[in-house]
């Protein structure tokens, strides 16, 4: 590891360890904004790290920003860390400023879609975007869409644009957001902009999932260690063991994925890699997420027990952004439409 | 815990070079009729395939030149491999020995090991067995009542070895032998030998596999005679260098590409417009594909450096070896075949030969269950 990286490391750790208890992550769920716990990760620099310094960064390399949101997964954190580092890297890359505060995207549901216009008072969005993740908690939202038939981003402000909130399976909302020629306080083209805007939520999420799953492991491994049947720990019975290794399998691979599709994408996302990571990623979450509560037994089912924040995350991650399905079919008709003998030359790179 | 990293490795512009250059070479051979890929995988005996990757400098690549190696990397050595397997080159014959049994030989064996076999399995024209398991010891190796007895100038061998692929035509095994009494600790008193198989007092039966193929054997030994310059190490070392060669035998691209033949032949068959089934199917192998490759190649980068990645290694069999097997089992439902009884020469005949070696994949080299035992002490559990 890296001496910045280990760094980032104590750093992210200390503050999620301090701010990030287990009230801090019912009163979120409960619609309160973690204000300290935000304030904190902003005094560091890591909601603008994913940005390049000439943007207004913190001047920490994709990588080690990609890591600071692995670990921010691995805490359970409550928080659009993920959707803030997006939406800043996305504007910055069309060259529009990003502001102070947390920010989402829209839209992120492949059937959305927002229309702009040039109207009297300048440029402005319609539409809606539904299952905008904290779409009502960010000031600002990142739009992306089709403005006279090029690809735009643009800025625009949720206040009054948040009509009912859903929420996904680990509480955190997902807001409808309806803009009515909304002014735009800056948009610029971004080539690309709504299969990039996919793409890297895909790879947030995979990062996020791998996180997740490193504590979903490490928390089974504790549990099989520490609980006792039979006159000794669980983790004595092979069964037991087993389910670990297999797990310990999913997690491994889920991490590979993810890691090498973010090493591919420090400047866009890399569609063969982001497709291969949110795939792995988001099976090892389902497998992985039933192998940890059939370790956990009851205890892992209740809502006293700590697990239940990585794997409802775990089951809302693996679905937002493309399901495997969605990927892998990409995947797939990419792969036939090359043909076999284009395969090795794509894996190897070479 | 044991924290599992599986970082990335950047190969080296000479490896790729050596990519391009094993790439063309493959597919010559191809193109004039030497072989047939979708017929082959490194089980697949082939003396004068193996001649010619010897001459082209393709085998005991990371060896002395004095021994006939070529000094060159761990990660060179990947290259070539998984372009090998990739292409479905006939490698079955050099395999064991360029993987496992040249690599100890050079560590434990003596000058005149080296001096003797080396050169020659580097040239293609020295082939290896495994001479581990047998008749009442398969996973538990150390219930090998095989035994050496020592005498003048070496020792005496008498046993019985099984599954020993190829022995009917390779040159040597490397045996695994009782050189003590058992003690307390089971695994001391152990010892491996090289053994010349054209030396009398060996004996080399066929076991037929399920599909009536011969590639085991049954090998017994009668009082057969070893130098003491044929011990690997020292004796009583036997334990000690049968778990490392086994870390060689495990992390390779041979653990994921046995079935990659027929994974091609089925984007073939399911063609440019798949349907939503097929194509999500296809897509799930890929993303399994690239990430095991990943994981290997992060391996043999720790190898390179010198680290022993025993537990990462293990994964990458346990995971590896059941996604070869997933894949006969996904594409006989989404290309329709009646598997055949034969050698490969169309689908139906590669699907059935696909399912009929795969339960071997999570047996040979560890069987899973070992694996996940491995894998389960390096998380801290036994």
């Amino acid at each position: 590891m890296s001496e910045i990286r280990d760094d980032l490391l104590k750093t992210v750790d200390r503050i999620f360890d301090e701010h990030c208890p287990k009230q801090l992550r019912e009163s979120a769920e409960a619609g309160e904004w973690p204000l300290a716990l935000w304030q904190a990760l902003e005094e560091v620099g890591v909601t603008r790290a994913a940005l390049p310094e000439t943007a207004g960064g913190a001047g920490i390399e994709f990588e080690d920003a990609m890591f600071a949101l692995r670990r921010s997964a691995y805490h359970g954190v409550p928080l659009p860390l993920a959707e803030t580092m997006l939406a800043g890297r996305m504007l910055a890359a069309a060259g529009v400023d990003v502001p102070e505060g947390a920010l989402t995207v829209a839209p992120v549901l492949g059937d959305d879609a927002l229309s702009f216009a040039q109207d009297a008072v300048g440029a402005t969005v319609s539409g809606t975007a539904r299952r905008v993740p904290w779409g009502n908690a960010c000031v600002h939202a990142m739009v992306a869409g089709e403005f006279e038939g090029r690809e735009v981003v643009g800025l625009v402000l949720t206040a009054g644009a948040a009509g009912p909130v859903e929420k996904n399976l680990a509480g955190e909302p997902r807001a409808l957001l309806s803009f009515d020629r909304t002014p735009l306080i800056a948009f610029a083209e971004l080539k690309g902009a709504r299969a990039r805007l996919m793409a890297e939520g895909a790879l947030y999420r995979s990062v996020q999932m791998a996180g997740a799953l490193e504590r979903i492991l490490e928390s089974s491994l504790q549990y099989a260690n520490e609980r006792v049947q039979f006159g000794r720990p669980i983790a004595k019975f092979q069964a037991i063991q087993h389910m670990l290794a297999v797990l310990a399998g999913h997690v491994a691979a889920a991490s590979a994925a993810a890691d090498a599709a973010v090493e591919a994408s420090s400047a866009a996302p890399d569609e063969f890699a982001v497709s291969v990571a949110k795939s792995r990623t988001g099976e090892a979450a389902g497998k992985g997420a039933e192998i940890a509560h059939q370790v956990h037994g009851a205890m892992g089912y209740t809502r006293e027990h700590n697990l239940h924040y990585s794997t409802r995350r775990l089951w809302s991650w693996r679905d937002e952004f493309g399901n495997e399905s969605y990927w892998q079919s990409r995947l797939g008709r990419m792969i036939a439409s090359r043909g076999a003998d284009a395969l090795w030359p794509l894996l190897t790179g070479s | 815990m044991h924290e599992f990293r599986f970082d990335p490795v950047q190969m080296p512009a000479a490896a790729e070079a050596l990519r391009h250059e094993v790439r063309a070479f493959v597919a010559a051979e191809v193109a004039s009729g030497a072989f047939t890929p979708s017929r082959n995988s490194w089980s697949s005996f082939d003396a004068d395939f193996s001649r010619k990757c010897g001459e082209r400098g393709y085998i005991g690549m990371r060896w002395p030149k004095q021994y006939g190696g070529h000094e060159r990397s761990a990660l060179e050595r990947y290259v070539v491999t998984e372009e090998m397997l990739a292409g479905g080159a006939p490698v079955g014959a050099h395999w064991v020995a360029d993987r496992q049994s040249g690599h100890q030989i050079l560590r434990y064996g003596s000058e005149r090991a080296k001096r003797t076999i080396l050169p020659e399995i580097a040239a293609g024209r020295c082939f290896f067995s495994i001479g581990m398991s047998e008749p009442d010891s398969g996973s538990d190796l150390a219930a090998a009542r095989t035994r050496a007895t020592k005498v003048e100038g070496g020792w005496k061998i008498t046993g019985t070895k099984v599954w020993t692929s190829g022995a009917h035509r390779t040159n040597y095994l490397i045996a695994l032998a009782r050189t003590a009494p058992k003690e307390e600790d089971r695994h001391a008193g152990m010892t491996q030998f090289i053994v010349d198989l054209s030396h009398p007092g060996v004996s080399v039966r066929p076991i037929y596999n399920l599909y009536g193929g011969h590639d085991f054997n049954e090998v017994v030994f009668d009082e057969f005679f070893v130098a003491d310059d044929m011990v690997m190490g020292e004796p009583g070392m036997g334990w000690k260098l049968v778990t490392g060669e086994l870390a060689f035998e495990r992390s390779g691209p041979d653990r994921f590409l046995s079935t990659y033949q027929l994974l091609l032949e089925s984007i073939r068959a399911i063609g440019p417009a798949p349907d939503a089934r097929s194509a999500s199917e296809l897509g799930r192998f890929v993303a399994h594909l690239a990430t095991l490759r990943r994981m290997s190649t992060s391996v043999a980068g720790m190898l390179e450096r010198g680290a022993q990645p025993a537990v990462e290694a293990a994964l990458v069999k346990d995971i590896g070896t059941a996604f070869e097997r997933e894949i006969p089992e996904t594409f006989r439902q989404l290309i329709p075949t009646e598997p055949t009884l034969g050698e490969g020469a169309s689908y139906a005949e590669l699907l059935g030969m696909t399912i009929l070696r795969a339960p071997g994949f999570t047996i040979r080299g560890g069987t899973r269950e070992i694996l996940r035992g491995m894998i389960a002490r390096g998380l801290g559990l036994r």
